[in-house]
């Protein structure tokens, strides 16, 4: 199975298959081999980790910068009408940037089959923001710009605190769901000529709540962060939204990508714990990784908590020629 | 260690469990989000969702389909007059309105601001002067409450001191619209619904060989209101003619409580549609 294959049919829902012998590189097999030889260096590795973890949390620099992006983006638009300085006008699922036309891709979506028509404008926004997240990639829009991210992110650190202290369990979905929701309200924009599912975007619902002013919409958003508390970890982001896959397809093929390389990796799982969308990291896995170095697939939010996590440095977000520039 | 057939089976079977829990978990999760969602048709088949839409929105109907509720109508009107729809308007939620009584479209901008920054054309593109919209049917709802019915007139601020809404007075400030409170009014009869008129201020300033901007195209073909003896006693009333656009400004100017004008729901005809 080539890897974009395997990126697709994760994105869609299917579960990470264990890879067939024949899918393994000579080099990928080698290392495998001398890592399962090599107790010595497992030896050091873990005496290194031991006092590394010594009562400490892993780095948030990768979250901090991410938080400050997502706010200022957030920030931009409210003070471009509250204080009307016109830099980024409108709310998140369409706007002007200095006057330059920007769509959301499953709003414009929504509108073009709704509506049937497309005009000019809609197309150089939806065309724009199309480039853009192109070159970030992955689901890049989802951790660095929606504001229910980080509002989920919250959720999900009260979800992980009450699961430790055993109060509450998180109920997982099946994630093939998220594109049976995606299918249904394009089918639905399409047939009843509305926009449908914009009446429950809580990323419209909060961009437009933070510039607009809080209206009863907010009631459904804390619904939906009261599911990922206390019931089922990053509900909505996982398993639901179909923004994210718009924006998973749209990046599945970008140059930015995170990078795993096998050689320094423990298995240690540290990344899979933070990552919102585990199955991505299905190649951490011991005996999984097909090749030394991998791409991680289109599902992922180029968030970094991996990349801070990871003990041993075996991720990285790497842009395609440039290498890891952002270390 | 080899297990046994019988262990095997049995994990087979609590997976398979496992994997319906979590089919049927999915299932109820989807129904419910899907569900949310398409409740949104219910204030629209009530009704809740028709509002007095900004200057250029296409049929109802074609206009939710078209609205990607961005807000940048709200945004670039001089007056403040656009709010957007909350949630109880279901499938209209973030569709742009305006309430004519609390603050109507005086179209101080004179371009149509909201018609060009809207990145969709649910507001049409093929509509340029503020004549060409169709944006309710004002109608004169209590004539028995209005001033000049009775022959009188009006002094001070014509919404009192409290009120918020704003027009442009060109004798005033030719681009700053102001506080309807800043401008206290003294009139022999009370002719605040025609005086403010946008359709009849364009009209006076054409007929004074003044258009708006130099632009004769600015100049609407047809009056929207008048005053119109009723009785020989001196009473006037109002009288909506064909000209009239829907604006609002003569509901939001009316200094009696309730006012006398109030706007009818027009499906916006759009001239795409």
């Amino acid at each position: 199975m080539s890897s974009l294959t395997k990126s697709f049919r994760e994105l869609f829902g299917a579960e990470p298959r264990k890879p067939a012998a024949g899918d393994f590189t000579d080099a990928a097999i080698e290392m495998h081999r001398q890592q399962r030889g090599d107790k010595s260096r497992i030896a050091a590795l873990k005496a290194e980790l031991a006092e590394k973890k010594l009562g400490k949390a892993p780095p948030e620099r990768w979250r901090r910068r991410r938080w400050a992006v997502l706010i200022a983006v957030n920030l931009l638009f409210v003070v471009s009408f509250q204080l009307d300085i016109q830099m980024l006008e409108g709310a998140l699922t369409a706007s002007r940037f200095v006057g330059f036309h920007m769509a959301d891709l499953n709003s414009a979506l929504q509108v073009m089959l709704a509506f049937k028509e497309v005009l000019v404008n809609l197309v150089i926004g939806t065309v724009t923001v199309l480039v853009f997240w192109w070159v970030l990639g992955g689901r890049t829009f989802c951790s660095w710009v929606c504001p229910y991210h980080l509002l989920a992110e919250w959720a999900e650190m009260l979800h992980v605190k009450l699961a430790e202290k055993k109060l509450i369990k998180d109920h997982p979905f099946d994630r093939r769901g998220r594109t049976v929701l995606w299918v249904i309200f394009a089918v639905l924009a399409l047939v009843t000529g509305y926009t449908v599912y914009e009446t429950i975007s809580p990323t419209g619902i909060l961009s437009r709540a933070l510039i607009y002013g809080p209206g009863v919409a907010l009631a459904w958003v804390g619904a939906l962060l009261l599911v990922e508390i206390f019931y089922s970890r990053r509900a909505w982001c996982r398993y639901a939204c179909p923004i994210g896959l718009t924006y998973g397809v749209v990046g599945a093929v970008s140059p930015l990508k995170v990078t795993y390389y096998l050689d320094s990796c423990f298995h240690e799982g540290e990344c899979r714990k933070v990552c919102e969308v585990p199955h991505v990291l299905d190649m951490v896995i011991k005996g999984r990784a097909t090749d030394v170095n991998m791409n991680v697939g289109a599902d992922c939010t180029h968030c970094g908590r991996c990349v801070d996590a990871c003990p041993t440095g075996s991720l990285n977000l790497k842009f395609k020629g440039l290498g890891d520039i952002f270390q | 260690m080899v297990k046994s057939d019988q262990s095997v089976i049995k994990g087979k079977e609590t997976r398979n469990r496992r994997k319906r829990r979590d089919f049927l978990r999915t299932l109820v999760y989807g129904l419910g989000v899907v569900g949310a969602a398409v409740a949104g048709l219910i204030p629209v088949l009530k009704g809740k969702t028709r509002h007095v839409r900004p200057p250029g929105a296409l049929a109802e109907q074609q206009f939710m389909a078209a609205c990607i509720k961005c807000g940048q109508c709200v945004q670039v009107c001089p007056v403040n007059a656009i709010k957007l729809a909350e949630l109880d308007d279901g499938f209209g939620i973030g569709t742009p309105y305006i309430e004519t009584r609390r603050q109507a479209c005086d179209f101080s901008c004179d371009g149509l601001q909201c018609v060009l920054a809207c990145p969709t054309g649910a507001l049409t593109h093929d509509i340029d002067y503020p004549h060409q919209s169709e944006m309710a049917y004002a109608r004169v709802e209590r004539p028995a409450s209005c001033l000049a019915a009775a022959g009188l007139g009006f002094k001070g601020q014509a919404r009192g001191p409290e009120f918020a809404g704003r027009l442009r007075y060109d004798e005033v400030d030719r681009w700053n619209p102001i506080a309807v409170r800043d401008h206290p009014y003294d009139l022999e009869l009370c002719d605040l619904c025609v005086r403010q008129c946008p359709i009849e201020i364009r009209i006076d300033q054409c007929s004074s060989g003044k258009p708006p901007s130099g632009d004769e195209n600015q100049c609407p073909p047809l009056s929207a209101i008048a005053l119109e003896p009723v009785d020989d006693q001196g009473g006037y009333l109002p009288v909506v003619r064909e000209g009239c656009v829907g604006c609002g400004v003569c509901e939001m100017i009316c200094p009696v409580e309730p006012g006398v004008i109030v706007m009818d729901y027009r499906e916006p005809a759009g001239v795409a549609a």
